[in-house]
């Protein structure tokens, strides 16, 4: 029968997909870029809306929210699937609320779970994933955009490990302006070691150097600009590790800091203290095998990611534009529905 | 076009040429040596003899009339223009003509000024032709003033001549240091002197590896694949073979770390001594010294001296210059290694046990202390503090490219501590759990900064944020009355191709000196501002970092 084999169909890529980020998020960096994993999320989330069962607006949400919990179960670090699947809750939500016509947010909840307007209702909220999923595609060239607004001729800029949407934004900024970059190479994934080789053979003047030298060259440079994992809540964010010890020095040297992350990495999340923040990664990495016997008498931690506290950030710049961190939590009230943070 | 005259002085040893600016109408007075004593001097050298006694000293009269006239040429009245036409001087060979007697100032006719310090066998009597324009005891009470501000300011700085570069034609104030050559490297002259300085010598000259970012382009920048000790021939005729061994040692990286540096350097010091002899009419107090400079040398080319090398060497310098003339040759050896044995004890051993005790005061049951790579003064208080029966536990810091941690993690988990281990990108994770930080350090500068090894200060900045006390731990032989404040201008750079690493089979950077516009940055210290300290323990107990030109004071007033 079709239909069986068209939902045999999607529960098989939704596998696929689940198992890709599972093994996707094993420490080494992520295999794709956040982006990659946001349009993947929201394809197969327009998918389920497509060809999935539902009679209501209702029925239509409780199906996202069950898929969107095994995604982000799989990994939980990856906080673009759990932004995605808000994002599009968030569009049934409106789609509903316009196709009623009506604004009153109170009988929506009830509502929501009576047959009205399906039709409608599915065709405009595909649609609406399209514009989102074009939104998504063009995040990184609108915030390189940006860049010659922020970047003047004969700067020293900092950065740390690889961001492919800080090397856009540099890049962009290199067609007209000369400029050096200092890359930090973020031990032990060295990933700025890719980053810097991006950047030179785009002509920019490139140096590599070693965590340690952070905060000893950081007297020279005269801005920051760095990518992150995730953006939160309190507008404080989850980077990768060394990134702390790069704002702490910034601050201490007043250099500004200045954050390129686009408009799907904000997550409603608050950053906490217990083991859910961090993430591990084998410490092999650290320490390896080759060390022999005392690996057995030692403890090696090798943490993922850091927290850097709102206070030390100067600037969000993302595909809507320059944003202060004490502006994030508007900008989240605009892109989530507050009932649906926990999902 | 310049008009000259040269005087010819009654002592053999000195002429005067008398420089006139046409315009400027100020008279210029170069002076030059006699004719005969530059070519006897420049033939020994070239022979890499030893310069005799008597040309060593002309060659010293010269360097120091030379600073003196420079310094006096502005005082000289514009009247006095020399009128007489004369021919441009060769530079050794000036030819000796009359001028008229009046037109001289009258310092240019004084007798050369005889410093106390260093004994002259031959004082020239004053040219009789030439009339002094001021009387002649107010002129000698000017110059003897002069003579004694030199020799105050040079009895500092003398002691530290084998270090840096002599700059026969400097004005710079005595009291100014010279700058060492090794941070000079963007300087096109300051290399070329250092070069003939090593030929003569017969010492290789090391060449510089890679890009170097533009930061640093007055810093050396040397790769480990190409040590000097193969531009050496073999056997060494020059340099002693213990001290080759110790420069392959130092440039390779098997003798690393501050003390250990230093120790390695005496004990080599100690067998030149043991196998030195003294030749015949020659005096081993002065002997020694110069047939130690070549050797500061090449170990300068193989890695640049630490601070407690640069303490270390002055002592041994001034210890054989102390050395009485009428000492038997095998009685000042022994004395010598005495001196280098007593040295060592006190210095790094003793100290290292005075440390310990005020530093396990500091150390409570319970505590987490973090260190940062390998300092074996702060591994000897943590094993010390661990036999005594302190309960604690280590988390080791380490870093790329050096990678030291992993050495001080060996030794304490030999000795039975629990230890954990982080790389310093996981500080910021690391740091709650902690409740104190040593640090150990390579010199401690006047201004109360703290120079180690490059992430100490980015250390002292996280555990500062987040509330945890920084102590450093240094033995007062590693102090230095240098001053800095930022890591660039004086530091070292080292192989830049460590930074390279493999991943899963692929090396990101194996290229990198093909793309033109990417750099490898591999800086070695890094200094720590003295906010971020909270307390420096020594041998001579526990004191703030702003207390380090106390400590400097007293010890030279000991001395």
């Amino acid at each position: 029968m079709p239909g069986a084999d068209k939902e045999a169909d999607l529960t098989e890529r939704i596998e696929a997909f689940l198992a890709d980020l599972k093994r996707g998020g094993c420490g080494t960096g992520p295999i794709r870029g956040s982006g990659e994993t946001a349009r993947e999320t929201t394809a197969l989330l327009r998918k389920v809306t497509a060809q999935a069962r539902w009679s209501s607006a209702g029925d239509l949400m409780e199906i996202i929210r069950k898929e969107g919990r095994r995604m982000t179960a799989a990994q939980p670090s990856e906080t673009t699937v759990g932004n995605m699947v808000l994002r599009v809750l968030k569009i049934i939500r409106e789609e509903y609320a316009r196709s009623r016509g009506s604004s009153e947010e109170t009988d929506q909840q009830e509502s929501l779970h009576k047959l009205q307007h399906f039709v409608h209702l599915k065709a405009n909220v595909i649609e609406a994933i399209n514009e989102l999923l074009t939104e998504l595609d063009g995040t990184t060239d609108n915030i390189a955009m940006q860049a010659l607004e922020h970047i003047h001729s004969n700067e020293v800029i900092m950065t740390v490990g690889r961001s492919r949407t800080v090397e856009a934004f540099l890049k962009d900024a290199a067609r007209k302006r000369k400029f050096h970059v200092i890359v930090a190479e973020c031990a032990p994934f060295c990933q700025g070691h890719e980053m810097a080789t991006n950047l030179s053979k785009a002509s920019i003047e490139t140096t590599v150097i070693a965590d340690a030298a952070i905060f000893a060259v950081m007297s020279r440079v005269n801005k920051v600009i760095i990518g992150t994992q995730t953006v939160l809540a309190n507008g404080g964010l989850r980077a990768v590790n060394g990134t702390h010890t790069v704002a702490l020095a910034a601050r201490h040297h007043s250099t500004p800091l200045i954050v390129c992350a686009p408009m799907f990495k904000l997550s409603p999340q608050f950053p906490n203290e217990e083991d859910t923040f961090h993430k591990f990664v084998s410490p092999h990495e650290v320490l390896p095998f080759t060390e022999g016997e005392i690996l057995s008498k030692v403890n090696v931690h090798c943490p993922v990611f850091d927290y850097v506290p709102p206070e030390l950030i100067t600037l969000f710049i993302s595909n809507i534009g320059g944003n202060a961190p004490s502006y994030i939590y508007r900008l989240m009230s605009e892109l989530y529905h507050p009932e649906d943070h926990d999902l | 076009m310049k008009r000259e005259s040269i005087v010819p002085a009654a002592c053999a040893a000195v002429t005067y040429t008398v420089l006139c600016h046409p315009h400027h109408h100020t008279v210029f007075i170069v002076l030059t040596d006699g004719p005969g004593n530059k070519d006897d001097i420049t033939r020994s050298k070239n022979e890499g003899k030893e310069l005799s006694k008597e040309e060593k000293q002309r060659l010293r009269k010269q360097k120091k009339q030379q600073k003196k006239q420079k310094e006096r040429k502005n005082e000289k009245s514009e009247t006095e223009k020399e009128k007489t036409p004369v021919s441009l001087l060769p530079p050794p060979r000036p030819v000796a003509t009359q001028k008229a007697p009046s037109a001289l100032p009258a310092p240019a006719s004084a007798p050369i000024p005889v410093p106390a310090s260093a004994p002259f066998h031959s004082s020239p009597a004053p040219s009789p032709a030439d009339k002094p324009a001021k009387s002649k005891a107010e002129l000698k009470a000017e110059r003897r003033a002069r003579q004694e501000t030199d020799r105050a300011a040079k009895q500092p700085g003398s002691s530290s001549s084998g270090i840096k570069t002599k700059v026969p034609l400097s004005e710079l104030n005595p009291v100014v240091k010279r700058l060492p050559e090794h941070v000079q490297v963007d300087d096109p002259a300051v290399v070329k002197r250092l070069a003939k300085k090593l030929e003569r010598q017969q010492i290789p000259l090391r060449s510089d590896y890679g890009y170097k970012v533009s930061l640093f382009s007055h810093l050396h920048q040397y790769s480990r694949k190409a040590p000097l000790t193969q531009q050496l021939s073999i056997p060494s005729t020059v340099i002693h073979p213990s001290i080759v061994r110790l420069g392959l040692q130092y440039s390779q990286g098997i003798v690393a770390g501050s003390n250990a540096r230093s120790v390695a350097l005496l004990h080599a010091f100690k067998q030149v001594i043991r196998d030195y002899t003294t030749p015949p009419n020659e005096e081993l107090s002065r002997d020694l010294v110069n047939k130690l400079k070549p050797y500061i040398s090449f170990l300068n080319q193989c890695r640049p001296l630490s601070a407690s090398m640069g303490n270390a060497i002055k002592y041994i310098k001034k210890e054989i210059s102390n050395i009485p003339s009428q000492c038997k040759e095998e009685e000042a050896k022994t004395k010598l290694l005495t001196c280098i044995d007593r040295y060592i004890e006190e210095k790094i051993v003793l100290a290292a046990k005075a440390i310990s005790k005020y530093a396990i005061e500091k150390i409570s049951d319970g505590d987490v202390i973090l260190v940062y790579g390998c300092s074996s003064l702060v591994n000897n208080i943590l094993c010390e503090a661990f036999e005594k029966s302190r309960k604690f536990r280590v988390i080791v810091v380490d870093s790329r490219p050096r990678l030291e941690g992993r050495e001080a993690l060996r030794r304490l988990v030999q000795r039975g501590i629990s230890c954990t281990y982080v790389l310093i990108s996981a500080l910021s994770y690391i740091l709650p759990e902690v409740s104190k930080v040593f640090l150990g350090a390579h010199a401690l500068l006047a201004n109360g900064y703290v120079m180690s090894r490059v992430g100490t200060s980015q250390i002292a900045l996280v555990a500062r944020t987040f509330n945890v006390p920084v102590l450093v731990c240094c033995e007062t032989y590693k102090f230095c009355e240098k001053v800095q404040t930022d890591s660039f201008v004086s530091n070292e750079l080292d192989d830049p191709d460590d930074l390279m690493v493999t991943r899963k089979g692929k090396t990101q950077l194996e290229n990198w000196q093909d793309v033109s516009s990417l750099g490898l940055l591999n800086l070695v210290y890094d200094v720590t501002p003295p906010d971020f300290v909270d307390l420096v323990i020594t041998d001579l107990g526990m004191i703030p970092c702003t207390s380090v030109p106390v400590v400097l004071r007293v010890k030279n007033l000991d001395q």
